[in-house]
C-alpha cells in the first residue's frame, strides 16, 4: 500500500487521514448549529400553541414514523459493520453493507414520499394542498404542519446526499484501496448523524400529546 | 491576468494564463482570486456609499427618492458586511499566510479551498443581481415581517445570495481550524503559534459555529416568503421576535468574525515595528477566544427596544460589557509593546496604530450602546451608525490596509512607494474620522438611521460627514493604485524587508509553490525582537 496523501500538504497519509475525519467532525458541527436553529423555532413555538402542536402532531400517521424509525437505525447497523469491515480491510464485504445501507436510505425516502402523500389526501399539509384539520386550535395548526414538512424536508434533502455518497463509495471505482477505510469512516459519520437527527425529529413531531 | 510580473522560481511562474489561476488549488493564488473579488466589492460597496453621503447633504430628498435610498443603504450594508467584512482578511491574508506561518505547503484541503471561492463567487452571482434587478429595500438585517411579507424588493434572490456565500465562510472556516490542528511545522506548540493564528483560529470558530445559524434563519425566511409557511409571520402565529434573535445570534457573533483578524495582523505589526516582543502574549492569545466565547452571548443588545424582558435586556446589558474586557487587554497590551520600543513608523506601523485609536475609541462608544437605558435613546440612532463604522472601517479595514502594506513585500516581491503608503495612512485616519464623529454628534442629538431627509439643523454635521467621506473615497483608491503599481513595477523586495519574525519570513520573496524549500523548524517563542522573546511557559 503505497499511495500518496491526496492533498499536497501532507508529506505522508496518515496524518491526511485524521485531518480528513477531524475536518469531517467539525463540517458536523456546523450542522448541529443548523439543525439547532430550526430546532429553536420548533421549540418557541410549540411553547406558544401547545394545543396545536399536540393536535396537529395525532394526525401524523405514527405507524410510518415509526417503519421509518426502524429502518433508519437499521441503515445504520449496516453502515457500523460496513466501516469496521473495511478498517478490517474485508473490502468487498463493507461494499456489500454500504449498498445495504444505501437501499435502506433510499426506503426510507420512499415510505417519507408516501407519507407526505397521504398527508396531503387527508388535507394536512397547507402548503401542498388544501387543509382540512378538525382538532384543537385550528387557527395555529397549520404552522405545525409547515413547520413538519420543513424539518422533514431538511432532513431529507440531508439524507439524499448521504445516499449519493454512499453509492459513490459503494460503486467499483478504482479509489487506493488504502484510501478507502478512512472515507467509509468519515461518510459514516455523516451518516450517523443524520440518523440522530431523526431520533430527535421523529418524538418532536410524532410522539407529542396534547 | 497573465502577470508578466515576479521573477525566480516564485508560485506566480507556476504556469500563467487564466486556466492555471482558475484552476489552481495553491492557497497563495486563491488568495489572489479572493483580493481582486473582495476589491471589486468594496468598491460596489463604495459607490452605494458614496450616494447615499451625496443625498445627504441636503436636508431635502433631492437626489434620490425614498424608496431608492432604501435600497442604496441595504446594498451597502449586504456587500460590505458578507461580500467584504466578513472574508476580508480571512479569505486573502489569512488564506496567504496561515501555511506560511505554519510552516505548512498548504491549507488541509486545497481543493476544498478553491470550492469555497467557487461557491463565494456563485453566491455574489445572485446579489449581484438582485441588484441589477432593483435591489433590495429591507436594510441588511432583513427584519420580518416587513422582508417576508410586505417589501417588493428581490429579498429572495439577495438571501440566497447570502445564504450561499455563507459556505463559502464555513469551508474556510473548517480549513483553517483543521490546518492549525493538524499541519503546524515541528516544534510548533500552541504558544508558540504567532497571534495572527491565533485570531484565525478564534474566527473560523465563530464562522463553523455561527454561519450555520444564519444559513437557517434565511432559509426560514426565503419559505416564508415564498410559500407562507408563517414562522416569523404574526397573522399566521409566526414570531417575528424570533427572527431577530436567530439573526442577532449569527450577526453578532459575526462582528467579532469582522473585527478579530483585524487584531491579529495588528499584533504581528506593532511588536515588528516597536522592535519589542508582543507584551501578555498569552493574555492576547486567551483573549481571542475569551471574545470569540463571548460573542455568543451578547446578540441580546441589539433587542434592547424590540420587546424582549426587561430582565433579558439587564443580563445582556451585562454581558455586552463583559466583551470589553478581553478587547481591552488586547489594547492595554498592544500600548505596552509599544513602551519602551524603538518605534519607526513606516506605513503598515502608521495604519497599526490608527487602528488601535480608531479601535478603541469605537469600542469605549459600544460601552454607551451596551448600557440599556442610554441604549433606548441612542437606538437606531447615527450614534450605532458612527460607532461600529469605527469598529468595522476604522478598525477592520484600517487593519487589512496594515496587512496588506505589511506583507505586499512577501506577496508579490514587490515593494510599494513608502512616501504614497504615508500620505495615503494619514489621509485614511483624517478622512475618516471627519466622516465619522459628526455622526456621533448627529446621534446624540437624535438624528435617525435609514431616512434620507433631516430637519435642516443637522445640516452642517452632515456636509462635514460627507465632506470626509470624500476624502476617504481618495485614500482608499490611492492603495489601489499604487500597490497595482508596485506588482508590475516596484523595486524589488528582500526576502525580510522588515526584518520581521515568523516563518513566513523565512522563505523566498515571492515563495515558492511548496512555500519552504526546507521544512522550517521551531526551535523558541514567536515575536523575537529586540533580544528578546515573548514569554514562553510550557
Amino acid at each position: 500500500m503505497t499511495d500518496e496523501p491526496v492533498s499536497k500538504a501532507f508529506d505522508e497519509v496518515g496524518r491526511e487521514r485524521e485531518a480528513d475525519t477531524f475536518g469531517m467532525w467539525v463540517f458536523l458541527g456546523t450542522e448541529a448549529m443548523l439543525f439547532g436553529a430550526v430546532f429553536v423555532a420548533y421549540t418557541i413555538l410549540r411553547l406558544k400553541y401547545p394545543e396545536a402542536f399536540g393536535g396537529g402532531s395525532e394526525k401524523l400517521s405514527m405507524w410510518l414514523g415509526t417503519l421509518n424509525t426502524a429502518i433508519l437505525l437499521t441503515s445504520s447497523l449496516a453502515m457500523a459493520v460496513a466501516v469496521e469491515s473495511a478498517k478490517a480491510h474485508a473490502l468487498p464485504f463493507a461494499r456489500r453493507m454500504l449498498w445495504i445501507t444505501a437501499l435502506l436510505g433510499a426506503a426510507f425516502v420512499c415510505v417519507k414520499g408516501y407519507e407526505y402523500f397521504d398527508d396531503m389526501q387527508k388535507g394536512l399539509l397547507p402548503l401542498l394542498g388544501p387543509f382540512h384539520y378538525d382538532g384543537p386550535d385550528s387557527a395555529h395548526a397549520g404552522l405545525f404542519f409547515n413547520i413538519y414538512l420543513m424539518m422533514t424536508g431538511i432532513h431529507a434533502v440531508h439524507l439524499l446526499i448521504g445516499i449519493s455518497l454512499v453509492v459513490y463509495l459503494a460503486l467499483p471505482i478504482r479509489i487506493p484501496p488504502g484510501r478507502q477505510p478512512k472515507r467509509i469512516e468519515s461518510v459514516g459519520l455523516y451518516w450517523h448523524f443524520v440518523d440522530i437527527v431523526w431520533i430527535f425529529l421523529f418524538p418532536l413531531l410524532y410522539l407529542v400529546h396534547p | 491576468m497573465t502577470l508578466a510580473a515576479p521573477d525566480r522560481s516564485s508560485y506566480w511562474r507556476e504556469g500563467a494564463g487564466i486556466r492555471s489561476w482558475l484552476l489552481t488549488t495553491d492557497h497563495k493564488r486563491i488568495a489572489w482570486l479572493y483580493l481582486t473579488s473582495l476589491t471589486a466589492f468594496f468598491f460596489i460597496g463604495g459607490a452605494a456609499a458614496t450616494l447615499i453621503r451625496i443625498e445627504l447633504v441636503t436636508p431635502q430628498g433631492d437626489l434620490v427618492s425614498d424608496d431608492v435610498y432604501n435600497r442604496l443603504f441595504t446594498i451597502h450594508g449586504i456587500v460590505m458586511v458578507w461580500f467584504f467584512l466578513v472574508p476580508s482578511i480571512p479569505a486573502t491574508l489569512g488564506n496567504f499566510l496561515l501555511p506560511l506561518m505554519l510552516g505548512a505547503k498548504d491549507l488541509a484541503f486545497p481543493r476544498l479551498n478553491l470550492a469555497s471561492w467557487y461557491v463565494f463567487m456563485f453566491g455574489s452571482c445572485f446579489t449581484l443581481y438582485a441588484i441589477v434587478a432593483g435591489g433590495v429595500d429591507t436594510g441588511w438585517t432583513f427584519y420580518a415581517p416587513l422582508s417576508t411579507v410586505y417589501s417588493n424588493g428581490h429579498v429572495s434572490m439577495a438571501a440566497a445570495g447570502v445564504f450561499i456565500v455563507g459556505f463559502s465562510t464555513i469551508m474556510t472556516g473548517i480549513n483553517f481550524i483543521v490546518t492549525t490542528h493538524k499541519l503546524r511545522a515541528p516544534g510548533q506548540t500552541w504558544f508558540r503559534l504567532p497571534i495572527f493564528v491565533w485570531t484565525l483560529y478564534a474566527t473560523s470558530v465563530v464562522m463553523v459555529l455561527a454561519t450555520p445559524v444564519l444559513a437557517a434563519t434565511l432559509l426560514l425566511l426565503v419559505l416564508d416568503r415564498i410559500f407562507g409557511i408563517g414562522v416569523f409571520d404574526p397573522t399566521k402565529g409566526g414570531d417575528p421576535l424570533l427572527f431577530q434573535n436567530l439573526f442577532w445570534f449569527y450577526s453578532h457573533p459575526a462582528v467579532y468574525i469582522m473585527i478579530l483578524p483585524g487584531m491579529g495582523v495588528v499584533s504581528e505589526v506593532i511588536p515588528c515595528f516597536a522592535r519589542r516582543p508582543l507584551f501578555g502574549y498569552k493574555l492576547v492569545a486567551y483573549s481571542s477566544i475569551g471574545i470569540a466565547v463571548f460573542g455568543f452571548l451578547v446578540w441580546g443588545h441589539h433587542m434592547f427596544v424590540s420587546g424582549q424582558s426587561t430582565y433579558a435586556g439587564v443580563v445582556f446589558s451585562f454581558l455586552s460589557f463583559c466583551v470589553a474586557i478581553p478587547s481591552a487587554i488586547k489594547v492595554f497590551n498592544w500600548a505596552m509593546t509599544l513602551r519602551k520600543g524603538q518605534v519607526s513608523f513606516d506605513t503598515p506601523m502608521l495604519y497599526a496604530l490608527g487602528f488601535v485609536g480608531l479601535f478603541a475609541f469605537g469600542g469605549l462608544a459600544g460601552l454607551f450602546l451596551a448600557a440599556l437605558g442610554i441604549d433606548v435613546d441612542l437606538h437606531d440612532t447615527y450614534f450605532v451608525i458612527a460607532h461600529f463604522h469605527y469598529i468595522m472601517v476604522g478598525g477592520m479595514v484600517t487593519a487589512y490596509m496594515a496587512g496588506l502594506h505589511f506583507w505586499w513585500p512577501k506577496i508579490t516581491g514587490r515593494m510599494y512607494s513608502e512616501w504614497l503608503g504615508k500620505i495615503a495612512a494619514g489621509l485614511m485616519f483624517l478622512g475618516f474620522n471627519l466622516t465619522f464623529f459628526p455622526q456621533f454628534i448627529l446621534g446624540w442629538l437624535g438624528m435617525p438611521r435609514r431616512y434620507h431627509t433631516y430637519p435642516p439643523e443637522f445640516q452642517v454635521w452632515n456636509v462635514l460627514s460627507s465632506a470626509g467621506a470624500v476624502v476617504l473615497a481618495f485614500a482608499y483608491a490611492m492603495p489601489l493604485l499604487y500597490l497595482t503599481w508596485a506588482l508590475f513595477w516596484g523595486k524589488r523586495a528582500p526576502n525580510n524587508p522588515w526584518e520581521a519574525s515568523g516563518l513566513e519570513w523565512q522563505t523566498t520573496s515571492p515563495p515558492p509553490e511548496h512555500n519552504f524549500d526546507v521544512q522550517p523548524v521551531v526551535t523558541g517563542p514567536p515575536y523575537q525582537y529586540g533580544g528578546q522573546a515573548a514569554e514562553e511557559t510550557a
